[in-house]
């Protein structure tokens, strides 16, 4: 029997997708039970509650949960999110239900041993709730009271050889695509340098010292699984820079209708068969590619590497072999000053152990935009405010048309005094000699 | 219940503690396969929905069965997962980005007995475990945020408004019918989160009435000149203020001020002030926008845009909102060419056939005249349709 009549949410257990409401009241009722005689930490009847405060949230129409509050574990100021609800006598199992960010391992490639320990640390220490995984890409555990808190975390470290993830003014969790682990687009190791940079900025990721959050994101190619370029304030996106490789005993099997384009992709409807030119060579934003006596050629030099004709014709294409990878800025969502995208600040670059070269890059821009940005100013906010040239030279790299779409629309240029032959002192008197007021 | 210690001695926090150590590396959860072909793969294919087949120079294979996940899972059904991945896959998976969970086999008729498998678990109420799908041209898992389940800030469920959608296009999830692949998004207010901002259809919380005062306790629980601050239009400034508090006490009160008319509704004032409270029943819901993306393929990145401004919220299941989004999803399917996203195919034929087509009304909250980059969302050309 449940502790609260569930009326809204109880519609959300029909309909055919996975019903989060039939998956929490069952996680209820197992805690109830308690078969293997677990030793709770924390309420026994949380998720009751939870599901308790959410229909009073279906009933009411808003949330029922406070503000955060400051916990976390010692010597971290991030991995924790402090939360209350605001009915703690109507729902004492959820009085405090604070989050735990885990860190997450690059590409979310797991054993089986390794979650049952997790599962088994969070039935005893938390509610059993989990995000698998939050948006920025952590493993989210929802759900627990402070003082379990550095247990919990003891036994993360010490147990399953883990950390927490970011959270607050501090580099969050870097996450990236699965790479060359199972994809052929890799342009290069991103669960690599995914993790080496975690690794190499540990201190920045669990104590608070940016202006505001600060996201790093590894998508191996243009074709962007992690988006970073719409959610990371420093993007790293795959690319290459010789001749795309082409197999044309592929390319004539596509022709000639033998393999599915785009890896099959499209099979769920009628499309016609394949037609090379009007679905690739047409298609192409560049124009540079053609047939000619039944092969296919590509004017690499005009070529910019969007993905499309590898996208749809996998088996006779390949990317180059001169890889690396670009590196874009500045992208966040609306709040506050409106949405950006990540803007080019690096064409190219090699990745290369000990990835200085990178590092550079990174600890360039933090420290221009610790030094300029303001309180909860986001870098892309900062790069508004201050233009792109400023980014550019805190990086110490050149200003090249890669940069731009197009040139600037406006003359407004501002010349600084050294650019200007004599400065700008002048002297009036030496003025009025030829101008009378 | 008795305090169980893991052996962390509050008296000294230092002895024995571990800090920094980052996440586990990925190589310690590679499945043999994986592990043996990182870096030598050839070329993949989608055998049938939510099955890809990657193969390597070595002639290995490996099939990945895919499927749904709700995000928000139980450890009951975390376990379940692992369950699974014991008996079919040697104890390995792994997680999508988009809340899928993939399976891997190495063999198509292994592959086809687990997606069977797969799509025979039910939950007691009678929705699917781990339906198959996401795959190619399709509609894959829809990502989201926290919403009325564990968030302060948001103006309507996550949890919910996806399951409602995910319901209605359920069908599309195990097939692969449209143009391109369709990626839907979640946020439950303008923080993102979930940063669906450049996304192909998004659903969006957002609150439609400026902040409350609790001039009792404003000064207490914030520091004004961080509320002032917070704001990106200036519409917040310090004052004083003589109230009646609970007690019926009589007094004067540093706080702040709101000019209502200039309020945006971002929630950034609340962020740095809990005494400024914004959400309602009546004034939240949902706005729905459409046209974006983050591949560079064929066209560059772009920005989701506003196509419906305002939905209410109609928990338990938002059939507003459901109706909407097929209706967007039916009219591109129906009209947009192969390849074509659905950014694409709406500048293809224009934002006002984009309208006309999905049945969706143009109203003047669709008109951007938030700062700068409004003047470049106007129409300066006499080339439009009628």
């Amino acid at each position: 029997m449940a502790k609260h009549a569930t009326p809204l949410l109880d519609q959300l257990q029909s309909g055919p997708w996975p019903s989060f409401v039939a998956d929490i009241k069952e996680e209820a009722e197992r805690r109830l039970k308690n078969a293997n005689n677990v030793e709770y930490q924390i309420p026994v009847d949380v998720c009751d509650d939870l599901l308790g405060i959410l229909e009073l949230s279906y009933k009411d129409g808003t949330t029922h949960w406070k503000h955060g509050g400051i916990v976390g574990v010692f010597g971290y100021g991030g991995g924790v999110i402090g939360r209350y609800c605001d009915q703690p006598q109507m729902f004492p199992g959820v009085a405090h239900f604070h989050t735990i960010r885990v860190a997450q391992p690059a590409g979310m490639y797991y054993t089986t041993e390794f979650l049952k320990q997790l599962c088994d640390l969070w039935e005893m220490r938390g509610s059993g709730l989990t995000n698998m995984h939050g948006a920025t890409g952590d493993i989210v555990l929802l759900g627990t009271t402070t003082p379990q808190l550095e247990e919990f975390y003891f036994e993360l470290t010490h147990k399953m050889n883990n950390d927490l993830g970011g959270s607050g003014s501090n580099l969050r969790t870097p996450a990236s695509c699965l790479g060359d682990s199972r994809c052929e687009w890799a342009c290069y190791d991103t669960q690599e340098l995914c993790y080496q940079m975690t690794q190499e900025y540990q201190d920045e990721l669990h104590r608070p010292a940016f202006p505001y959050k600060f996201k790093f994101k590894f998508d191996g190619c243009p074709n962007g699984c992690v988006a970073s370029i719409a959610r990371s304030d420093m993007s790293f996106i795959g690319t290459w820079r010789d001749d795309i490789r082409i197999d044309q005993e592929a390319v004539a099997a596509y022709i000639g209708g033998e393999i599915q384009p785009n890896g099959g992709a499209h099979a769920g409807k009628d499309w016609g068969a394949f037609d090379i030119q009007k679905e690739v060579i047409d298609l192409c934003p560049t124009e540079c590619m053609w047939l000619e006596d039944g092969k296919l050629k590509i004017n690499n030099r005009e070529c910019t590497r969007c993905m499309h004709c590898l996208n749809v014709m996998p088996r006779a294409l390949r990317i180059g072999n001169d890889r690396g990878l670009s590196i874009l800025v500045g992208a966040k969502a609306p709040i506050l000053d409106g949405a950006q995208m990540g803007s080019l600040l690096v064409p190219f670059m090699k990745v290369e152990e000990p990835y200085d070269e990178i590092k550079e890059i990174i600890e360039g821009i933090w420290e221009w935009w610790m030094e300029e940005g303001k309180n909860r100013e986001r870098l892309g906010e900062l790069i508004k405010r201050q233009g792109l040239a400023k980014a550019i030279a805190a990086v110490g790299l050149t200003p090249v048309p890669q940069h731009v779409m197009e040139p600037r629309h406006n003359p407004y240029i501002f010349w600084k005094e050294e650019d200007v032959e004599g400065g700008w002192d002048r002297d009036i008197a030496d003025y009025r000699k030829h101008h009378q007021r | 219940m008795a305090f169980v210690s893991s052996g962390y001695n509050p008296e000294k926090p230092m002895e024995n503690r571990i800090s920094d150590i980052g996440p586990r590396h990925a190589s310690d959860f590679f499945p043999p396969v994986i592990a043996k072909n990182k870096g030598q793969w050839l070329w993949h294919e989608i055998c049938e929905p939510g099955i890809l087949m990657h193969k390597a120079e070595s002639g290995d294979e490996v099939y990945t069965v895919r499927c749904g996940g709700a995000r928000l899972m139980s450890i009951g059904h975390v376990r379940e997962i692992c369950e699974i991945a014991d008996k079919f896959c040697g104890g390995h998976l792994r997680f999508t980005t988009r809340n899928n969970i993939e399976f891997m086999v190495g063999t198509l008729a292994e592959a086809k007995k687990l997606k069977e498998f797969l799509n025979a678990q039910k939950f007691d109420g009678g929705s699917h475990k781990f339906p198959v799908g996401g795959t190619g041209a399709g509609i894959t898992n829809i990502v989201h945020t926290q919403g009325w389940v564990h968030c302060h800030t948001p103006a309507t469920d996550a949890s919910g408004t996806v399951k409602v959608v995910l319901d209605e296009l359920f069908e599309e999830f195990g097939q692969m019918r449209m143009p391109a692949q369709v990626r839907i998004s979640m946020a439950c207010c303008l923080n993102m989160c979930g940063a669906v901002h450049c996304s192909d259809i998004a659903i969006l919380g957002y609150h439609r009435k400026p902040p409350v005062i609790d001039h009792e306790w404003l000064d207490n629980l914030c520091e004004i000149p961080l509320a002032v601050a917070a704001c990106p239009v200036g519409a917040i400034r310090p004052t004083k203020k003589e109230i009646v508090t609970e007690a019926g006490e009589t007094k004067t009160v540093n706080t702040v001020a709101i000019k209502n008319e200039r309020c945006m509704f971002c929630g950034n004032c609340y962020t740095m002030c809990p005494s400024l409270p914004l959400s309602d029943q009546t004034g939240d819901g949902l706005v729905i926008m459409a046209g974006g993306k983050v591949s560079n393929r064929i066209s560059n990145p772009k920005f989701s845009k506003v196509v419906v401004a305002f939905i209410p919220n109609e928990p338990p299941r938002w059939p507003t909102l459901a109706k909407t989004i097929r209706k967007i999803v039916e009219a591109y399917a129906g009209d947009a060419r192969k390849y074509e996203r659905v950014g694409d195919w709406a500048e293809r034929i224009g934002w006002e056939r984009f309208f006309e087509k999905c049945g969706l009304d143009f109203s003047e909250h669709m008109i951007d005249d938030f700062r700068d980059p409004a003047y470049y969302t106007w129409r300066q050309t006499t080339n439009f349709k009628f």
